[in-house]
């Protein structure tokens, strides 16, 4: 068997029983890497040296009996606002063309403490900001189902170099969609934990009351045990949760007899892709025929989601990107009159047209006169959200749906006209906004051969019913074509 | 000057809190230091890191509060201050201004213009920045982030006060509450406690406020008291001459005594101010309210009644003693081992405080303990050394705590009353001074006094002066 056709259990599994190492792993990823980087440019920084180093280390302490998870050996791609100690960390924006992070986000510390191995810092939009990978200061990342595509986004790297082979798992981040849309882009499993799972820490803020952390994978049983390796209480993070209920693995349990789900009837009308509201009906039958029982009804205020999205995402944003300013690291211009200018010059060369967009948005609705009738009604609209769900798991254990209205758009297609490819957040947005769970697990292929995406979403700390019945689905289709990505 | 004019004065002052470590991370408060040595992730501003509040931030702010008859708000939350200046590593300041921890008190002051209360606005919680050094010969500037997130708490008066003896008094009354919670050292010069002046004048009877000032980097209630009577001066000239008034930040030019204009409120930033996601909203349970409310310490005019009741001292040592709480509690664990108060109290009032005013000392730095006070006080009174010995005695104990037995042992200041040493030593002065002895003969007493003084010299300080003037008196 190739090496790379397994999922991030099998092959640490096959290395726990010696059948093949560390190293062997890391070397067929990387020499994955090198045949199909210039086409997909899944990654902004490849640490050969330090990820052989590593692997070789790892595999000794498996060896000796020091490692045993399930994930120990295994190659994984971190997103590029994780910071990683030592490695360069630059949110895909020439304003840190040159960060090296003095520590490490506790998500990385975990899967280091796990052993898994980390390749590189994978390509996003610059600070997470975009739907299709395509902001970075350092390239736009290609679909591998198909190269004149994008991958999606922010996690467009992520998903890309799982789909591609180009590692066994990433890890994502997820503010508005940026885990799962891609996810569904490239034909991956991504999951963005319940608020509060996945600390915080060392994660290069973007919105910080909607930022998650979470896996992108091959498979379902990959996604619960990166899951389950990440999730954390972390007294670094104020807003991390203690959760007793982290043994995620657990629902990975072929059943979903008597789980009721809702499909919001809001999420399959207008602006559709007709193919992608088939797959995901057809999904929906799936999980019929499994013992679930499934129906529509109406989730209501989900046109509202974008604007409340994108003001409170934005305001978040212009204060946390303010640190970005050329006196303690990071891009600094070359040429300056006194601190102002300074300032002015080195974040107007550093950033990039979609980070001023939303600071500009961000410092707006936050500024005097306009509190009031931006933010603050923003929040009363989070509110209501929230409410809005709430009611519906007071009937529903799940709520089913696309993850996106199309398939992976063309290159260059989206960025022309940045309000549209906004709205194409409308299904996962929402689910920021509330704080829940949400999976993205793929569901089909439209005519183009382009993957589709199935989201569902549970209740705030219910990550095992949606593990559960992606499990479910997927052992039903016979998983998906996952690492054989062209 | 035809109309007659009134000062408004409002303060915001700033208390920087005695916590060891930083509001939100565990980097130490301690002063000095090599740059950037008490600095982490957090405090820095570096990408990726996240603040953590330090609790006993909210029971020190919470303590001043209700010490200053606030409403604790139990619900309270920070919010971000966004302003571009490199002293600030994230760009914005975590402070609070939608929902302070405490709002709606009062402390009572009392000048010579009578007894008043001065209210309370709001006092809240907030981060130090850091320190912005200009090195004019490399013509560069430098930021030292040791001060970045040391906690403050600023606590905004309402315009209660006419007056730079009303200010005073209000500000001697703030750093009194603060000392006593043990809150804050409060020392102006050193910047733990910092108080800006919104100051306006208005003819007498007139209903509306006028245009106000704000003056800042006042060091000391002597530059407090001048730049008051200055802006006051200067407003009224510009009234009087037809002018206006500009709604302006003003810095005190302590050397020159003089003010000048930094930004007028055209200037003024919008800090866009919203809450920081990055924190929880602070809920400060009745449970946990309890708790600080239990833990505050007796306030000065309780303890005032108590010393009436309890210490045999006149009322002048009990105001004197319990301005200060380190004198009241020094005061207080002294009479506790040694009991005798009025000796106790003379030490604290008498050559204490000559020894501290004369090195511009606060009784916060006093070194010497309560047990070497007592053994002092013990070592008199068992006549093992005089009066002026012991003041010896406690002059080397002011300047490094010594242990006032083994210090009289080392240095062999023990009186010394052997009969027979001082009878061979005053027939000696009486040799030497035949002039003197002539004179107490010849009925003039005051010659006496010059032999005790040959006498205690020879002894080298070490006798007890009763014994000399006795044999003396016999041996004539």
């Amino acid at each position: 068997m190739d090496i790379l056709e397994y999922s991030a259990v099998e092959l640490s599994a096959a290395i726990r029983e010696g059948k093949v190492t560390a190293t062997d792993a890391m070397e067929a990823v990387l020499a994955r890497i090198d045949a199909r980087e210039k086409d997909i440019n899944a990654y902004v920084t490849v640490d050969r040296e330090q990820a052989l180093r590593a692997a070789a280390s790892v595999q000794e302490k498996i060896e000796k009996g020091e490692l045993t998870g399930p994930l120990a050996g295994v190659p994984v791609a971190v997103k590029d606002n994780m910071c990683t100690e030592g490695m360069l960390t630059t949110c895909s924006s020439k304003i840190l063309e040159n960060f090296v992070p003095t520590f490490s986000a506790e998500a990385v510390v975990n899967l280091g403490k796990a052993g898994a191995v980390i390749i590189g810092k994978t390509n996003m939009d610059e600070f997470a900001m975009g739907s299709t990978t395509e902001t970075s200061a350092y390239g736009v990342t290609r679909n591998p189902w198909n190269t004149a595509h994008v991958p999606g986004g922010s996690s467009g790297g992520s998903a890309a170099a799982v789909a591609a082979g180009e590692c066994f798992f990433a890890l994502g981040s997820d503010t508005g969609g940026s885990i799962r849309q891609p996810a569904s882009f490239c034909g991956v499993v991504g999951l963005k934990p319940t608020y509060g799972t996945v600390s915080r820490y060392g994660l290069i803020a973007y919105g910080s009351s909607l930022d998650q952390i979470g896996p992108l994978t091959k498979n379902v049983t990959d996604c619960a045990a990166v899951l389950e390796l990440i999730a954390s209480h972390d007294t670094k993070d104020s807003t991390s949760v203690r959760r007793e209920d982290t043994d995620f693995t657990s629902a990975l349990v072929d059943d979903v007899r008597g789980m009721k789900i809702g499909i919001p009837r809001d999420y399959l009308g207008d602006g559709i892709d007709a193919e992608v509201k088939e797959a995901v009906l057809a999904a929906a039958k799936v999980l019929e025929e499994k013992g679930a029982v499934v129906e529509e009804f109406d989730l209501s205020l989900v046109e509202y989601a974008i604007p409340a999205y994108y003001t409170i995402a934005a305001a978040e944003a212009s204060s946390n990107l303010e640190r970005f300013d050329g006196v303690k690291y990071g891009y600094r211009t070359s040429s300056y009159e006194g601190l102002h200018n300074m300032y002015k010059k080195t974040r107007s060369e550093g950033f990039g047209a979609e980070v001023k967009r939303r600071i500009m948005l961000g410092s707006f609705v936050l500024s005097s006169g306009y509190y009031d009738a931006y933010y603050l009604k923003a929040l009363k609209v989070k509110a209501m959200i929230k409410k809005a769900f709430d009611d519906a798991f007071a009937r529903y254990d799940l709520i089913l749906g696309p993850v996106a209205p199309t398939t992976a758009p063309r290159l260059e297609e989206s960025l022309s006209d940045p309000l549209k490819m906004y709205l194409g957040d409308i299904y996962t947005i929402s689910v920021n906004l509330a704080g829940l769970p949400g999976i993205s697990v793929p569901c089909g292929k439209d005519t183009k051969g382009l993957p589709i995406g199935l989201q569902m979403i549970a209740d705030s700390f219910q990550e095992k019913k949606l593990i559960q019945a992606a499990y479910t689905y997927e052992k039903m289709k016979g998983g998906v074509e996952n690492g054989k990505a062209i | 000057m035809a109309k007659q004019y009134e000062t408004v004065i409002g303060l915001e002052v700033h208390v920087e809190l005695a916590t060891k470590t930083k509001i939100f991370c565990g980097c130490s408060t301690a002063f000095g230091g090599a740059p950037n040595t008490h600095t982490c992730p957090v405090c820095t501003g570096m990408p990726g890191s996240l603040p953590v509040l330090n609790k006993q931030v909210v029971n020190y702010a919470a303590a001043v509060g209700l010490a200053t008859n606030c409403t604790i708000t139990q619900y309270c939350k920070f919010d971000r201050k966004n302003y571009f200046y490199p002293d600030n590593p994230q760009n914005y300041q975590i402070s609070q201004l939608y929902l302070p921890i405490c709002r709606d008190g009062h402390v009572d002051i009392e000048t010579a213009a009578g007894k008043k209360s001065v209210g309370i606005h709001e006092i809240h919680m907030e981060e130090d920045a850091g320190k912005l050094i200009h090195d004019e010969w490399e013509d560069c500037s430098l930021v030292d982030y040791n001060r970045s997130g040391v906690p403050l708490i600023e606590i905004v008066s309402e315009p209660d006060m006419c007056s730079a003896e009303e200010v005073i008094a209000y500000l001697e009354k703030l750093r009194m509450i603060i000392q006593y919670l043990g809150a804050s050292d409060c020392k102006l010069n050193e910047g733990s406690m910092r108080a800006d002046v919104n100051l306006s004048v208005r003819e007498v009877g007139a209903s509306e406020y006028g245009t106000r000032t704000e003056m800042k980097n006042l060091n000391s209630f002597r530059a407090i008291t001048h730049a008051i009577e200055r802006e006051r001066e200067r407003q009224i000239d510009l009234l009087e001459s037809g002018q206006q008034v500009v709604q302006e930040t003003r810095r005190w030019d302590d050397a020159k005594e003089y003010s000048y204009a930094m930004r007028s409120k055209e200037d003024a930033q919008d800090y866009r101010y919203f809450p920081d996601p990055d924190l929880v909203p602070v809920y400060i349970s009745d449970e946990w309210l309890q708790q600080i409310r239990d833990s505050q310490p007796e306030f000065r005019e309780e303890k005032m009644e108590r010393y009436r009741k309890e210490f045999d001292i006149p009322e002048y040592d009990i105001g004197i003693i319990t301005d200060s709480k380190r004198l009241a509690d020094l005061f207080e664990e002294t009479v506790a081992i040694c009991g005798q108060p009025k000796k106790v109290s003379n030490w604290l009032m008498g050559e204490t405080l000559r020894l501290l005013k004369e090195k511009g000392m606060d009784p916060e730095e006093i070194l010497f303990s309560p047990e070497h006070l007592a053994k002092l006080i013990q070592l008199v009174d068992s006549k093992a050394i005089n009066s002026t010995v012991a003041k010896e005695v406690f002059e080397a104990m002011f300047a490094g705590n010594v242990d006032p037995e083994q210090y009289v042992e080392e240095k062999g200041l023990k009186t010394v009353n052997d009969e027979d040493t001082l009878r061979t030593t005053i027939a000696e002065v009486i040799a030497s001074n035949p002039q003197s002895v002539e004179d107490y003969r010849n009925g003039k007493e005051k010659a006496i006094g010059f032999l005790v003084g040959q006498t205690m010299k020879a002894m080298k300080g070490k006798a007890d002066p009763a014994s000399v003037n006795r044999i003396l008196k016999e041996l004539l």
